[in-house]
C-alpha cells in the first residue's frame, strides 16, 4: 500500500491540458492571433482550390484583383459592401443589448416594400428630393415597426426573440412574393415581376456608385456615436449586460428593448430602401439576398464596433466579388464564395477563443 | 375520400423532410445547443447522399440496386450532416463561440457546400446534372408491403410510402423512448436543462453535447437527402432545400421539444405547405405559404405567456457551459 | 457497521494547501472526521471552509498535502472519484434539474441498465427516507418544492449513491428553525447509522447543538479541534475571530433626529403569489442606523427592494418626509419617478455584481449608472464619471489597475467600495444597505462601518440589513427583526441581548407590540 501512496504523490494531479481565461490580451497579440487564423483559413481554402486543379495563389490574387484592381471592380465591391455594412449596423445595435435579432433580412424586405410603394405610385406626384426622402423615411419606419413586434413580446412576456425574428423573415418574404405575383405585377406580363423604378425614384450617383455608400457611412458614424457616447447607447449596453442592474438603476427595460429594436429595424429598413432605389431599381425576392444573415457575422466579427464593421464588410464583399470573377476565369462555381466565407468565418470565430483563453499545458517538471 | 387520401399522402410526403430536420434539431437542442445551421446541414446531406450514389455509379459504370442506393445515400447524408454538426460542436462546445452566429455561418457554409459540389460534380455527368440511375431511384419510390398496403383506405393512407417516411417515423419513436425511458436520455436532458447539475452528477457534459449535436446533424442530413432523392427525384437542383431547415427549427418550438408532437407538427406543417392545392380559401398562395411561420410565432407567444415549465425549451438552451466559471 | 469502525478516521487531511492566484485559501489544513460522529467545521466567511470541502469533493485539487480515507492516501480528481470513495457533498446552492422529479434527480448520472427502472428507484428512495426520517415524495417535480424539500432531495441523492461520508455546506442558511431542527434529527439518525458527517457553518448555536467535535478554521489555517461538550460560545468565537471578542464598532450618537421614512401596513406578494411581506410598520429616522435582522429569506430582500421601488407593493404606504417640505407617498413609484421627485435614496443591494454593478463594465461606466441621464442633450458625460471614479479610488483606497478595469476583476472588498462609494456620492437622504460586509475581510468590513457611521452623522437615515448579530448590536441604533415576512419586534440595540434578538428571529410574538 505504501508503494502505491508514493506513486500517487508523483503522479500528475493537474489535467494535462486546461483552459484558463486571459485577463487582458495585448492588442498586438490579438491581431497576431487573428492574422494567423486568417492565414489558416486561406490555407484550408487553398486545399480545396488545389483539389480542383488550380493554383490557389493565382486564384486568390485574381479575387483580390477583381475586387480592387480596377475602378469598376472597386465600385462593384462597394455596392456589395453597402447593404452588408448596413445590416451589420442594425444587428450590432440589437446584439449589443444581447437581443439576438436574426430578423434583419426581413426588416430589409419590409423597408424595401415601403420604399417601393412610393417609387411605384408617387414618383410623378412628388419632387425628386422629396420623393427620395419620403422613400427613405418610409423604409426606415416600416422596418422599425416590423422590428418592434418581436421586441414588444420579448419585453412583455420574454418571448424568445431569436426564433420570433427568424419566423418574421419568412412572413416578409411571402409578402414580397405576393406583391410580385399580384397587386404590383408589371402590366402586360405573366412573370411575377415588379416594374423597374422611374428615374425619379432612383438614388443619384456619387463617384460612380449610388450615393447609398455615403448614406451608410454617415450612418456608421452615427451608430458609433450612439453606442459609445449617448445616454441611450449606455442604457442599451447596461440592459444587455444585466437587466437586473438596469432596473435597479431606474431604467425602463421594456421601453429600451423596444426603442432599440425600433432603431435596429429602421436601419435595416433604410438599407432596404437603398437596395431598391440604388442597387436594383426594383423590388424582388432577392432584394435582401441573405445580407441580413451575413450582416450578423460581419457585426460579430467586428466585435459590434461599427468602425471595424466597415473593414469586415469590405472584406466579405471582396470575396463575393472575387467569386464571380473566378467563375469565368477559372470555371470555379461561384457558390465557392459561400464556402470560402464559411471557412474563413469559422476560423475567425475560433480565433476569439485563443484571444480570450489560453491553453495551459501542465508543467511536467514542476511536480507540485 | 380519395381527395382526402391524396391530401394526406401529399402532406406526409411534404412533412417528412421537415420531420427529419425537426428530430435532428430537437436532439441537438436537448443537449442545450441551439444549432441554427439546420438549413446548411440539410444542404450538405442532400448533395452528399446524392453524390455518393452518383459517383459510385459513374466510377464503376453500373446501375445500383435501389436497396443499396438507399443505404449508401442514408450513410453519406448522415455523415455529411454530422460533419457540419461536428464543426459546430467544436466551435461552440470547445471554442465557446456564440451559438447563433456559429449556426448562421454553418448555414452559409452548408449552402455553399451543397450548391458548389452540386454544380461542380454536374460537370462530370452526361446530362450536366448530378443524377442517379432509374434503377437506384426505385429504392426511393413508394413501398408495397404485402397485405398491409392492400387494405382498402388504410393501405393507401398509411402503408404505401417510401422507405424514408417510415425511417423518419421510426426515429421519432426511438427518440421518444430514448429521452423518456432510458438512463442516457435522462442524462442528456439534464445536460440541456442544467449542465452544472449534470456535471456535478459526473455526467460528461462535453461528450453528451458533441454526440447529441452530431447525431442530430446527421438526422438533419438525411432530411436533406430526402429532398434531393425524392422531392427533386434523384437529380441535383440548385437551392433545392429552400428554407426547409429553417422551418424545422421552427417546428421544434411548435412541437415544444417532444418527438411525438414533432410527428404531429411535421404533418400539420406538411399539410399547410400543400393545402393551397386542396383548399383554396381564396387567399393568395404566397400568403398561404406564410401560415406555417405565423403558426410558429403564435406557438412561441402562447408558450411564453403560459410560462409552462413542461413545455419550455431546455433550461440553458443556447448558453455555453464552462465548468470553471460556475 | 462494525467493519467500518476501524482505527482509522473516515477522512484525515494533512497539511492541505490551496492557492488561488496570490491568495492562500487553505494553508496547512489538517483535520479528521470519524465514523459515527458529526464534525462541525467552523469559520468566518472567507476562512477557507468551502475551499477545503471542494478539495474533498473533487472540485478543486490541492496544491500540496494529503488526504486519507480510512487510512489510505487517495487522490480525488473529480466528483466521481469522491463518490467512489463514499464522499458525498450537499452544496449550499442546490444542483437539481427543475423539471425533473425528485427520483429522476436522485438517479441522475448513475451507471446501470439502459432503461430506467422507476419503480425500483422509487422504492429504494422510500426506504432511505423511512430509515432516516425524511419526508420526500419521489415523484414530485423540483419546481413544485420548497427549499427544505430540495435540500432533502440533495441529501437523499448523496445517500442513494452509497455515500457514508457526508459534507453539508451551510445547510441551515435557508431553513426555518423548525426545518433546521428536522434536519438535525435526520443528521443524528445518520450518525447513529455509522456515517461520518461534516457540517460547515458559522452559526455557533447550531455547532453546539448538533456536533460532537468542532474544527475551527481562521484565514485558511487550522486553529484547533475541540470536543463540543468541553467548549462554549465565547471560546469558539475567540478561536474563530482570533481575538478576545468585543468587536468595538463605534456607535456615534446623533442628537437631532427626525422621521424620514414612515412605512405602514406594507404588504407584498412574490411573483409566485406567496406573501413575502406582511403588514410591515416602522419608521426610519434621520441620523440613525436601523439594523434589520432575521434568518435568511425572511423578507429582507423584498423589504429593501420595495422601499427602493423595485418590488411590487400590494398594499400599504411608504411616506417620505423631507426636511421642511410636504410628505409624499412613494409606494408604487418606479425608481426613476422617486428620483425625479427629488428624493435621493441610495441602495446597496445584496447582489453586488448582478444588480448594483455591471460586472463587465469598468469603474467609470459603473459610477455613471447613477447619473448617466443628467445633463442636457443626447450624450452622456463620461468625463464627470471618470473624475468621480478617480476620486473614489483615492478616498476609499480602492485597489484597482485603473478606472478602465472591469469591476469583476476587483476583489470583493473593492467591489463593495465602488458600489457604496457611488451610492454615497449621490448625497442620499436615505441609504439602504443589504449585507454590505458579506464576504469581506475584517479590515474592509471596518472601512464599511466607518463609512456608514459617517453618513449617519450627516443626518442620513440608514437601513442596514445584516446577518451577524454581534455587528448589528454594536453598530445599529435600533434593530428591527423580521420573521417570515413579518416584523417580530423592534429593539433598542444598546440594551438588547443577542438571545433576545435570536428569539425574535424565530418567532413572531403573539401580541405584536410595535413601540
Amino acid at each position: 500500500m505504501s508503494r502505491q501512496s508514493v506513486s500517487n504523490i508523483n503522479e500528475p494531479r493537474v489535467p494535462f491540458l486546461r483552459i484558463a481565461r486571459r485577463h487582458a490580451t495585448p492588442r498586438r497579440q490579438a491581431w497576431l492571433i487573428r492574422t494567423v487564423g486568417l492565414l489558416a483559413a486561406l490555407f484550408t481554402g487553398s486545399l480545396l482550390i488545389l483539389a480542383l486543379g488550380h493554383n490557389p495563389i493565382a486564384v486568390y490574387l485574381d479575387m483580390v484583383d477583381s475586387a480592387f484592381g480596377s475602378r469598376i471592380g472597386f465600385n462593384e465591391t462597394v455596392r456589395i459592401a453597402v447593404p452588408l455594412l448596413g445590416s451589420a449596423l442594425a444587428v450590432g445595435l440589437a446584439f449589443k443589448m444581447k437581443f439576438w435579432n436574426i430578423g434583419t433580412e426581413g426588416h430589409i424586405l419590409i423597408g424595401g416594400i415601403a420604399a417601393t410603394y412610393f417609387a411605384l405610385f408617387h414618383y410623378d406626384t412628388l419632387p425628386v428630393p422629396v420623393l427620395l426622402t419620403v422613400m427613405g423615411l418610409a423604409g426606415a419606419a416600416a422596418g422599425g415597426l416590423w422590428g418592434l413586434i418581436p421586441a414588444f413580446f420579448r419585453a412583455k412576456w420574454n418571448t424568445n426573440e431569436t426564433l420570433f425574428t427568424l419566423m418574421l423573415n419568412y412572413v416578409a418574404f411571402g409578402f414580397i412574393l405576393f406583391l410580385q405575383a399580384g397587386p404590383w405585377r408589371r402590366a402586360g406580363t405573366d412573370f411575377p415581376i415588379i416594374p423597374m423604378f422611374e428615374q425619379a425614384a432612383r438614388l443619384p450617383r456619387l463617384f460612380g456608385i449610388h450615393i447609398g455608400w455615403l448614406l451608410i457611412l454617415s450612418l456608421t458614424v452615427l451608430v458609433y456615436l450612439y453606442l459609445n457616447r449617448s445616454k441611450q447607447g449606455y442604457q442599451l449596453t447596461v440592459v444587455g449586460q444585466s437587466e437586473n442592474t438596469a432596473r435597479y438603476a431606474g431604467m425602463n427595460v421594456g421601453r429600451i428593448i423596444m426603442r432599440t429594436m425600433l432603431f435596429s429595424g429602421a436601419i435595416a429598413g433604410f438599407v432596404g430602401f437603398i437596395q431598391v432605389s440604388g442597387a436594383n431599381f426594383t423590388l424582388d425576392e432577392t432584394t435582401a439576398g441573405g445580407v441580413g444573415f451575413t450582416g450578423i457575422t460581419v457585426a460579430w466579427l467586428a466585435h459590434l464596433n461599427p468602425l471595424i464593421m466597415v473593414l469586415v464588410a469590405m472584406f466579405i464583399a471582396m470575396l463575393e466579388r472575387g467569386a464571380t470573377r473566378i467563375q469565368t476565369t477559372f470555371m470555379i462555381p461561384d457558390a465557392i464564395a459561400s464556402l470560402l466565407i464559411g471557412i474563413i468565418l469559422f476560423f475567425m470565430l475560433a480565433c476569439e477563443f485563443f484571444i480570450h483563453y489560453r491553453l495551459v499545458i501542465r508543467n511536467r517538471k514542476g511536480g507540485h | 375520400m380519395d381527395t382526402f387520401i391524396n391530401f394526406f399522402n401529399a402532406a406526409v410526403l411534404a412533412g417528412t423532410p421537415l420531420l427529419f430536420g425537426t428530430l435532428g434539431e430537437l436532439l441537438t437542442e436537448k443537449s442545450g445547443n441551439l444549432n441554427l445551421g439546420v438549413e446548411g446541414m440539410m444542404f450538405m446531406g442532400a448533395i452528399s447522399g446524392l453524390a455518393a450514389v452518383f459517383l459510385l455509379e459513374l466510377g464503376f459504370g453500373f446501375e445500383m440496386s435501389g436497396g443499396l442506393a438507399v443505404l449508401i445515400a442514408i450513410l453519406f447524408a448522415f455523415l455529411a450532416g454530422a460533419l457540419g454538426a461536428l464543426i459546430f460542436s467544436i466551435l461552440v462546445v470547445s471554442f465557446r463561440t456564440q451559438q447563433n452566429v456559429t449556426g448562421l455561418i454553418l448555414t452559409i457554409f452548408g449552402i455553399g457546400f451543397g450548391n458548389f459540389f452540386g454544380e461542380f460534380l454536374g460537370r462530370f455527368a452526361p446530362g450536366h446534372a448530378v443524377t442517379i440511375s432509374g434503377l437506384a431511384r426505385e429504392g426511393f419510390s413508394g413501398l408495397h408491403i404485402p397485405v398491409l398496403s392492400d387494405i382498402p383506405v388504410l393501405g393507401p393512407l398509411l402503408f404505401q410510402y417510401n422507405i424514408l417516411v417510415y425511417l423518419a417515423i421510426g426515429i421519432a419513436i426511438v427518440m421518444a423512448i430514448f429521452l423518456n425511458r432510458t438512463r442516457f436520455g435522462l442524462n442528456l436532458r439534464a445536460v440541456g436543462e442544467s449542465p452544472a447539475t449534470a456535471d456535478a452528477a459526473s455526467i460528461n457534459v462535453t461528450r453528451y453535447k458533441y454526440l447529441a449535436t452530431c447525431i442530430g446533424g446527421g438526422i438533419c442530413g438525411i432530411g436533406g437527402m430526402y429532398v434531393s432523392m425524392i422531392t427533386t427525384g434523384g437529380a441535383w437542383v440548385h437551392n433545392s432545400i429552400q428554407g426547409l431547415g429553417w422551418i424545422s427549427v421552427a417546428l421544434v418550438i411548435f412541437a415544444t421539444w417532444s418527438p411525438s408532437r414533432a410527428l404531429l407538427g411535421a404533418l400539420v406543417f406538411g399539410a399547410l405547405s400543400i393545402m393551397r392545392f386542396y383548399l383554396p380559401l381564396g387567399i393568395p398562395m404566397q400568403i398561404y405559404d406564410t401560415f406555417p411561420y405565423i403558426a410558429t410565432i403564435l406557438v412561441l407567444i402562447v408558450t411564453s405567456i403560459r410560462q409552462s415549465k413542461e413545455h419550455s425549451p431546455p433550461g440553458l438552451l443556447g448558453v455555453n457551459y464552462f465548468r470553471e466559471e460556475r | 457497521m462494525n467493519q467500518q469502525t476501524s482505527t482509522f478516521p473516515a477522512i484525515q487531511t494533512q497539511n492541505l494547501i490551496k492557492t488561488f492566484d496570490k491568495v492562500v485559501a487553505n494553508d496547512n489544513v489538517s483535520f479528521d472526521v470519524r465514523r459515527g460522529e458529526i464534525l462541525a467545521l467552523l469559520g468566518e466567511n472567507g476562512s477557507g471552509k468551502t475551499t477545503l470541502m471542494n478539495m474533498l469533493s473533487g472540485i478543486y485539487f490541492p496544491d500540496s498535502g494529503s488526504i486519507e480515507v480510512d487510512g489510505k492516501e487517495v487522490s480525488i480528481r473529480s466528483p466521481k472519484d469522491a463518490f467512489g470513495l463514499g464522499i458525498g457533498m450537499v452544496h449550499q446552492h442546490f444542483k437539481l434539474v427543475d423539471v425533473f422529479t425528485a427520483a429522476e434527480n436522485i438517479v441522475l448520472g448513475l451507471p446501470g441498465k439502459l432503461f430506467l427502472d422507476r419503480k425500483a428507484s422509487t422504492r429504494e428512495i422510500r426506504e432511505i427516507s423511512e430509515r432516516y426520517g425524511f419526508q420526500l415524495d419521489p415523484d414530485k417535480k423540483i419546481y413544485n418544492m420548497s427549499v427544505s424539500e430540495k435540500q432533502t432531495v440533495e441529501i437523499v441523492k448523496v445517500l442513494y449513491r452509497g455515500a457514508d461520508i457526508l459534507i453539508l455546506d451551510e445547510p441551515t442558511a435557508v431553513l426555518t428553525p423548525q426545518e433546521t431542527e428536522q434536519l438535525f434529527t435526520t443528521l443524528r439518525n445518520m450518525k447513529a447509522d455509522g456515517k461520518a458527517i461534516v457540517i460547515i457553518t458559522h452559526k455557533l448555536n447550531e455547532v453546539l447543538s448538533v456536533s460532537d467535535r468542532v474544527h475551527i478554521l481562521r484565514k485558511g489555517k487550522s486553529i484547533a479541534t475541540v470536543n463540543t461538550p468541553e467548549t462554549n460560545q465565547q471560546e469558539l468565537t475567540e478561536m474563530m475571530v482570533g481575538r478576545a471578542i468585543s468587536l468595538k464598532i463605534h456607535r456615534p450618537l446623533v442628537e437631532v433626529k427626525e422621521d424620514r421614512l414612515q412605512i405602514s401596513g406594507l404588504n407584498c406578494l412574490s411573483p409566485e403569489g406567496v406573501q413575502a411581506l406582511q403588514n410591515i410598520n416602522f419608521t426610519l429616522q434621520s441620523g440613525e442606523i436601523l439594523g434589520i435582522a432575521g434568518i435568511a429569506g425572511s423578507g429582507q430582500k423584498e423589504l429593501c427592494e420595495a422601499l427602493a421601488g423595485l418590488y411590487p407593493v400590494s398594499s400599504g404606504s411608504i411616506l417620505y418626509h423631507p426636511e421642511g417640505a410636504d410628505t409624499t407617498d412613494i409606494v408604487g413609484k418606479a425608481p426613476k419617478e422617486i428620483r425625479d421627485m427629488g428624493i435621493t435614496m441610495a441602495f446597496v443591494p445584496e447582489d453586488r455584481l448582478g444588480m448594483g454593478l455591471v460586472a463587465n463594465m469598468d469603474m467609470t461606466d459603473n459610477v455613471m449608472l447613477r447619473h448617466y441621464d443628467k445633463g442636457r442633450g443626447p450624450f452622456a458625460d463620461r468625463k464627470r464619471s471618470r473624475g468621480l471614479a478617480e476620486g473614489l479610488i483615492d478616498q476609499l483606497e480602492i485597489v484597482t489597475p485603473g478606472v478602465s478595469t472591469p469591476v469583476r476583476r476587483l476583489s470583493g472588498g473593492n467591489v463593495q467600495k465602488v458600489l457604496l462609494g457611488r451610492e454615497i456620492d449621490s448625497a442620499p437622504r436615505v441609504l439602504i444597505v443589504a449585507y454590505p460586509v458579506r464576504g469581506l475581510d475584517i479590515n474592509s468590513s471596518y472601512t464599511i462601518y466607518d463609512l456608514l457611521n459617517e453618513q449617519k452623522k450627516r443626518g442620513v437615515a440608514v437601513l442596514f440589513v445584516g446577518e451577524d448579530l454581534d455587528v448589528l448590536l454594536e453598530l445599529a441604533d435600533r434593530i428591527l427583526v423580521l420573521c417570515g415576512g413579518q416584523v417580530s419586534g423592534i429593539v433598542d440595540a444598546a440594551n438588547a441581548t443577542k438571545e433576545e434578538v435570536g428569539l425574535l428571529m424565530t418567532q413572531v410574538p403573539e401580541e405584536v407590540d410595535i413601540s
